[in-house]
């Protein structure tokens, strides 16, 4: 499950509210992600180099480290927590994202040389237009592409994304597979000139680098993204160039996805540009590139259409099993970030027409519709009613059957008598009035035993008010068996009580005896 | 002889009012008396006091003073009335003797170091020293002044002295009586046993270790819940396979081939055998399908599915993949709804610590049946986890590849006093269930959670090393109390 660390403050202010934790580990719980660790800025550096841990100053920024599902691409920054997280909340709309309406001859192109089939055959690009950075949104624009990297491009082998700062670049761009010797540049935090084979060898000592050279050093042939005046802008999946730089000053971005993965590219590159058209001048506004293969084939990227699904509302309904409504259940849905609409067309009008945005790739089936119909509706709130109509398995053919807990019990501690090397009896409840008392050297005071009316012989003068007697008599008929003998029973006796109904009632209880050479009290002790 | 003494003292007198003369009257060892005299205070014959005194004694230096006299008097009778060089002088007497001799007459003004000669200041001394020392020798009382004065030189030490003054006890008997510990067949056969007096049993002391069979904690619990599930109506499945293909272990449950899980980092891939040697293959072309493009309602993954992939044959990481193959034997039939559960043991590639192995026991429970629901799964889960003593639950959104929807479940637990993760659930998603064959209304819902958690939070067992595998310690396998789950 990845981790995103965000600052505490940095989210409450997008939220546009302060929670206290814990009312903002109950919202991350009611969501479906979750809180994992509070700590600081400070902290996290402290503990990556070793360092004794320290009293928090009051002006270290506060991390909220947030686990997220594997499969919500666009969870994976603050940005995407905090609008999830308003929507869910119903402080705002989902947002409609649209690609820019410009000229087919203004659009930026991005040629795909031949040659890159080989080692890394697609791209696909998109522009920010009039975007503004500030310190936080700059280094959340990094750490979403770590995030991606890590996460669904699966170390960059099947995506990597490039981002460059489009006003120091000429377009068109072309997209080429090259010989790593005819390939120079300036990387990203170099001041010398490279040429790729250099570079390979330059990375192998770079911490964070040499984990991605495999990815490309044994092929003949580099991928390489060039504009017009032939400046490198990448070399993907390793390193960007110095030229192109994104800083805090940047006011237009040209973003690049380079893969061997065509539709998580898409997903990659939708989750990129989402995010930070909020940022842009004209609102949740993405311009477009076309793509255009050496096969002539051409696409305008980025693929921001929305995936349409209808989905009935006895299905959504009969799966979770709580009686909702189409209007009930279309609400739900807009706080989910899923556009829902009663459908309109044809016979059937129970069902709902489901708008699944290009932010929610994690969306494949109806069952997904379901799943977040009942995250908004509350799996905690489903449980009451669950347990009000008391619901069970396999509607009335269930069964669901406990033995009782005495007897459960008692032969558990059977067993362990066993376990300790003491055999199990099983001697007479009825005994004689001598045998319960005088042999036992108890004395009768008319209260504990009961009396039986009609005793065919002194052996069924009562019933046993205790194990003892019982216990005696077997090692008294089994007197030439080996010794020690250690016996045990558990069994029910019989005692007069007051306030039971019949006014005797039985109780369950365990004896052990040990005979042998010595008395052996330490035994059964 | 020591004890006959004392208790026959005290039966005609009141008082020893000191073990040390009572033992020099009577002729015996001191240290004997003070022996007998503890042993009878214990069994409380008699009641001692303790005395302490302390004496003075000789060093070993003041005991050859006392023999041969002290320093400075033997430097004055090495003295001729005449006198006598220095050098002479230091030949005729021992060196240490000569310098604590000489110092000391000095001091004394006894004698005269002259250049050339030492000669006699006085005509005659006393020794006092050595008379001192004789005296405290003798248990005499001296002077504080002069004590001082022979501690300064080393010549005496204190010694304390530990004695007794001893009364009547609350058990006086003139004879000590014999305790027998226990009692035996021959005092029964002698007949001895009328005349002995027995030992008091001791309830606080704890028995004797017994010889005897322990079960294994973890096996407790297992049972526990095996005797829960068979009662909740849920048929046991057969697990006994740990080698299984990435087929039925990832790609049957709609889990993509590219996700995280299946990284050797997590898995532990077979390297003999390596590929599985069979897989049904009309079955495997609908996962494929499904996989790569959707259909039955779902858009699918949309990657390449790579047949190489499945084949990899691995240690399963769930028994989820038994319920899979479970699941589609049931689909082969005319569909009966069908409760199954397995305990057994699953295997991950990960980082061993406190409370994470290599291997561990996964329990899964899962019902399958036609228009089954989230509310449901829910009530089952109610029923399943308040047997355990756990029935205060909340349910969190959660994700798993195979199941839609999916929900974490905590309980609240007491001792902690917060909310504890204690399993995983879901409904399995139709990408799953349909390719198999199973009608479209069935539903399966399950759960799962491992074994070991559960058992370390009931016994309080903190290190799961401490609980499973050969570095458990026997002694907790041995002092481990009944399992009680599912009886209260």
């Amino acid at each position: 499950m990845p981790t995103i660390s965000v600052g505490r403050d940095r989210l409450f202010a997008a939220l546009g509210k302060t929670y206290t934790q814990e009312e903002f580990e109950d919202l991350c719980f009611r969501f479906g992600i979750e809180l994992d660790d509070v700590t600081t800025e400070k902290a996290i550096i402290r503990k990556e180099k070793h360092l004794e841990e320290e009293e928090t100053g009051e002006d270290e920024e506060v991390i909220y480290k947030i686990e997220i599902p594997a499969n919500r691409y666009d969870l994976l920054c603050l940005e995407g927590i905090a609008q999830a997280l308003r929507i869910f909340s119903g402080q705002q709309e989902m947002p409609k994202y649209n690609v820019a309406n410009i000229s087919r001859e203004s659009i930026i192109k991005m040629h795909v040389k031949p040659e890159t089939v080989s080692i890394r055959p697609y791209v696909v690009c998109a522009v920010l237009r009039g975007i503004t950075f500030d310190e936080g949104s700059y280094n959340s624009f990094i750490d979403l592409q770590d995030k991606l990297h890590q996460n669904i491009c699966r170390r960059r082998t099947l995506v990597a994304i490039g981002t460059h700062d489009l006003d120091t670049l000429h377009g068109p761009f072309t997209y080429e597979a090259l010989p790593p010797s005819s390939i120079n540049f300036v990387p990203l935090k170099q001041v010398n000139n490279f040429r790729a084979d250099e570079l390979m060898e330059f990375y192998k000592s770079d911490l964070k680098l040499k984990k991605f050279l495999h990815i490309i050093e044994s092929s003949p042939v580099f991928p390489v993204i060039y504009d017009s005046n032939r400046t490198v802008l990448s070399l993907p999946p390793i390193i960007n160039s110095a030229h192109s730089a994104i800083t805090l000053k940047t006011k237009n971005v040209f973003i690049e996805c380079t893969a061997t993965d065509l539709t998580k590219a898409k997903i990659v590159l939708n989750t990129m540009v989402t995010t930070f058209s909020e940022q842009c001048e004209r609102k949740f506004e993405i311009e477009p590139v076309e793509v255009i293969y050496s096969d002539g084939k051409s696409y305008i990227c980025p693929d921001l259409s929305v995936y349409s699904m209808e989905v009935s509302l006895s299905y959504i309904t009969g799966a979770i099993g709580v009686p909702l409504d189409a209007v009930k259940v279309t609400s739900l849905l807009n706080r989910m970030q899923l556009s829902a609409v009663q459908s309109v067309s044809g016979d059937d009008s129970s069902d709902i027409t489901v708008s699944v945005p290009p932010t929610r790739s994690d969306v494949l089936h109806p069952c997904d519709v379901m799943e977040d119909v009942a995250i908004a509706y509350g799996y905690n709130n489903i449980k009451d009613i669950a347990i009000a109509k008391g619901y069970n398995i396999s509607k009335g053919r269930a069964v669901s059957l406990r033995p009782l807990p005495l007897e459960e019990f008692s032969h558990l501690v059977r067993l362990e008598m066993a376990m300790c090397g003491f055999t199990e009896v099983l001697s007479f409840i009825l005994c004689s009035h001598n045998d319960n008392f005088a042999m036992l050297n108890h004395e009768d005071d008319g209260s504990t035993a009961v009396i039986i009316e009609n005793p065919r012989s002194s052996e069924n003068e009562t019933a046993r008010t205790s194990l003892m007697s019982g216990l005696l008599k077997t090692v008294g008929q089994n007197k030439a068996h080996p010794k020690p003998i250690k016996i045990f029973e558990v069994g029910d006796v019989v005692l007069l009580d007051e306030t039971g109904d019949v006014g005797a009632t039985n109780r369950r209880q365990l004896a052990a005896l040990y005979c042998g050479a010595t008395a052996g009290y330490e035994i059964c002790r | 002889m020591a004890e006959e003494a004392i208790l026959g003292y005290l039966a005609k007198n009141q008082e020893i009012a000191d073990s040390g003369e009572f033992a020099a009257q009577h002729g015996l060892n001191h240290d004997d008396v003070v022996n007998v005299i503890k042993s009878l205070h214990g069994f409380r014959y008699v009641d001692a006091q303790d005395i302490k005194r302390e004496t003075w004694v000789l060093t070993d230096e003041g005991k050859t003073y006392a023999a041969s006299g002290s320093p400075e008097v033997q430097l004055f009778l090495a003295i001729p009335p005449e006198g006598i060089p220095l050098e002479e002088l230091q030949k005729k007497l021992d060196p240490l003797l000569f310098k604590i001799g000489r110092a000391q007459a000095a001091k004394n003004k006894w004698v005269e170091m002259g250049k050339q000669l030492v000669s006699r200041k006085v005509q005659h001394v006393n020794d006092t020293v050595k008379d001192l020392l004789l005296q405290i020798e003798g248990g005499k009382v001296i002077d504080q002044d002069d004590i001082k004065a022979l501690r300064g030189r080393k010549l005496i030490a204190t010694q304390t002295w530990n004695g007794y003054s001893v009364r009547k006890g609350p058990e006086y008997a003139p004879q000590r009586k014999k305790f027998a510990a226990d009692l035996t067949r021959e005092m029964l056969q002698s007949g001895e046993w009328k005349n002995l007096e027995f030992k008091e049993y001791n309830f606080n002391a704890k028995g004797q270790p017994i010889e005897g069979g322990h079960l294994h904690p973890l096996n407790k619990v297992r049972h526990q819940l095996r005797m829960i599930f068979l009662q909740m109506g849920f048929e046991e499945m057969p697990t006994d396979r740990f080698v299984e293909s990435s087929f039925w272990n990832f790609d049957a449950l709609f889990q993509p081939q590219q996700h995280p899980a299946r990284d050797s980092h997590d898995t532990f891939y077979m390297k003999v055998p390596a590929i599985t040697k069979e897989l049904p293959e009309d079955y495997v072309e609908r996962v494929k399908r499904v996989h790569e493009s959707g259909g039955y309602g779902s858009r699918g993954y949309e990657y390449d599915w790579n047949r190489d992939e499945a084949n990899k044959n691995l240690l399963r990481t769930h028994t989820t993949a038994i319920s899979t193959r479970m699941l589609y034997l049931l689909a082969q039939k005319p569909f009966t709804p069908k409760r199954y559960f397995s305990i057994d043991r699953v295997f991950r590639n990960e980082a061993v610590d406190r409370t994470h192995l290599a291997e561990f026991h996964q329990i899964e429970g899962l019902i399958c049946d036609r228009g089954l629901t989230l509310g449901d799964l829910i009530g089952v889960l109610h029923d399943f986890f308040s047997r355990l003593g756990m029935s205060k639950l909340r349910f969190k959104p959660a994700y798993n590849p195979y199941t839609e929807p999916s929900m974490e479940i905590f309980s609240y637990h007491e001792g902690f006093g917060k909310w504890v993760e204690v399993g995983n659930s879901g409904m399995f998603r139709p990408e799953m269930l349909l390719p198999m064959g199973l009608p479209e209304d069935v539903r399966v819902i399950a759960w799962g959670l491992s074994l070991e958690r559960p058992t370390m939070i009931l016994y309080g067992i903190n290190n799961i090393r401490d609980l499973f595998g050969h570095k458990v310690d026997l002694g907790l396998i041995k002092a481990n109390p009944i399992c009680r789950l599912g009886v209260d």
